[in-house]
């Protein structure tokens, strides 16, 4: 790498959520300026497609967006499989933004045999894993939020040893849980459902299907728009970082008689079960009333 | 070595107020009637246990605990729903044979002063070990495919209810037969009663 890494946003199919989100970015050209930007999709740069397309453009860190399906997704006359294989093999990092690029997502559901994500298929690794695998960090988001990106970036550009899990998730950012700091966790420890959605009060994980305790994610550690998270709105978190991404019925806890089927991460059953029932025998006032209306 | 001994001796004492709870009642049951009992001081019973409601909270998470850890083996078993309702019907049916004073505690003791058990004995606290276990074996037949998704409650009381309601019978001496003998239909109604 030079002392601009040279950057190129390589979309394959994709909403371009992620390409949008990190537009967001409150320092995006502050950011961008220690890089140089070779080629993006929105974004003004020395290349345009056609260059990109006839694979003359040179990259040390190749950002994917989308899902990928090996034939029968062309761009200006050419696979976008074959880009992505010459790129990613000169490319000393390659990023996938998203989680169409990492795990399939969204966009794998219209063809779940033959669309995957760059170096899994949902949890499972592709052919390309074993090839890219040194290189290979992974971000996935439904989008991501542009300050993971930006954090990722200026790592990579300061030299610095990012450490990652066994996915290749940056484990800074995705060591959490997205119920990490989540602003309902005292609901949640006293097992106190909200009434319904965009409430203040109450646990989001019991019936409205908050996906929260055991989904991989910094949405309330990082904010989003530096001011809030799905979850302290009142909305389930939908998992949408994970393998599995998109389940379906997000609005609704899968329970087995009432038991949440899916645990925190890392919990065993029995221990979960055993807590939720003492903390469930008690009636805290102040968690049985509105925060605008509990007096002490 | 001297916490084991004293362990012990709680368990001998909790045994010992277990019986005559059951038998005389809570109330009709007295701290020296238990130290007589077990030829302990009075005053020295005091240092295991506090006072009387504290003895009667002791009791019935020790229950639970030990009825929960036989349902705990159940649970670890590779077998299916079905077998499992056996399991936990004779289970349940037999300890209220062998150890009629541990049923006969819960039915007459716990659940009929609850006064007793308000301050300290709230809601599940006390009796989790043996809900927690009943808890993972429903969890496991819905997600297994064999019993049947609904709440938690509907199935609890059915099943619960159920079989506190046959020993209770058995303690006031009106089944014709020994409590034994309806092993096999009482798990065989359950089990149609929760399955898929």
């Amino acid at each position: 790498m030079g002392k601009k890494p040279k950057i190129i946003w390589l979309q394959s199919i994709t909403c371009n959520a992620n390409a949008h989100s990190f537009l967001n970015h409150p320092n995006l050209f502050s950011i961008l300026s220690h890089f140089s930007l070779q080629y993006h999709p929105v974004l003004e740069t020395s290349y345009g497609l056609k260059d990109l397309s006839e694979l003359k453009v040179p990259c040390d860190i190749l950002i994917i967006e989308g899902a990928i399906r090996e034939e029968g997704w062309k761009k200006n006359d050419i696979e976008v499989a074959q880009m992505i294989r010459h790129y990613a093999t000169r490319a000393s990092y390659i990023i996938t933004v998203g989680t169409c690029a990492t795990f399939g997502g969204i966009f794998k559901q219209k063809d779940p045999k033959k669309i995957s994500g760059f170096c899994f298929d949902n949890d499972k690794k592709t052919f390309r894993y074993d090839l890219y695998k040194e290189k290979l960090i992974s971000l996935p988001g439904c989008p991501i939020h542009p300050e993971w990106l930006s954090y990722l970036l200026l790592m990579i550009q300061s030299k610095k040893k990012i450490p990652l899990d066994g996915m290749h998730r940056p484990r800074e950012l995705y060591g959490y849980t997205v119920h990490n700091g989540c602003t309902r966790n005292e609901y949640f420890e006293w097992k106190v459902d909200t009434p319904g959605f965009g409430h203040k009060e109450g646990c989001l994980f019991y019936e409205q299907g908050c996906q929260a305790p055991y989904t991989h994610g910094s949405c309330n550690k990082i904010l989003w728009n530096d001011v809030s998270s799905k979850t302290r709105i009142g909305t389930p978190c939908f998992g949408c970082t994970e393998p599995n991404f998109p389940k379906q019925n997000f609005f609704q806890t899968e329970t087995n008689m009432g038991i949440p089927a899916q645990m925190p991460l890392g919990v065993p059953k029995r221990a979960y079960l055993m807590l939720a029932g003492v903390a469930k025998s008690f009636k805290i006032k102040r968690f049985s009333q509105t925060l605008l209306e509990y007096d002490e | 070595m001297r916490k084991e001994k004293k362990l012990l001796k709680k368990e001998t004492i909790m045994q010992a107020a277990l019986e005559l709870f059951a038998i005389n009642g809570f109330h009709r049951t007295t701290i020296p009637d238990i130290a007589t009992k077990i030829g302990m001081s009075v005053g020295n019973l005091y240092n295991y246990f506090s006072s009387k409601d504290i003895l009667a909270q002791e009791i019935i998470k020790y229950t639970s605990e030990v009825l929960g850890e036989k349902i705990k083996e159940v649970n670890q078993l590779d077998i299916g729903a079905k077998e499992k309702i056996h399991k936990i019907v004779t289970i349940y049916f037999e300890t209220a044979k062998e150890q009629p004073e541990m049923i006969e505690y819960f039915l007459r003791v716990y659940l009929s002063n609850r006064e007793v058990f308000a301050d300290g004995c709230e809601g599940m606290v006390c009796v989790s070990g043996f809900i927690t276990e009943i808890m993972i074996f429903f969890d496991d037949g819905v997600s297994k495919g064999e019993l049947r998704n609904q709440d938690f409650f509907s199935a609890f009381g059915l099943f619960m209810g159920y079989l506190g309601g046959m020993v209770f019978l058995k303690g006031e001496g009106v089944l014709p037969k020994d409590i034994s003998e309806y092993i096999d239909d009482i798990a065989r109604n359950i089990y149609y009663a929760l399955k898929v």
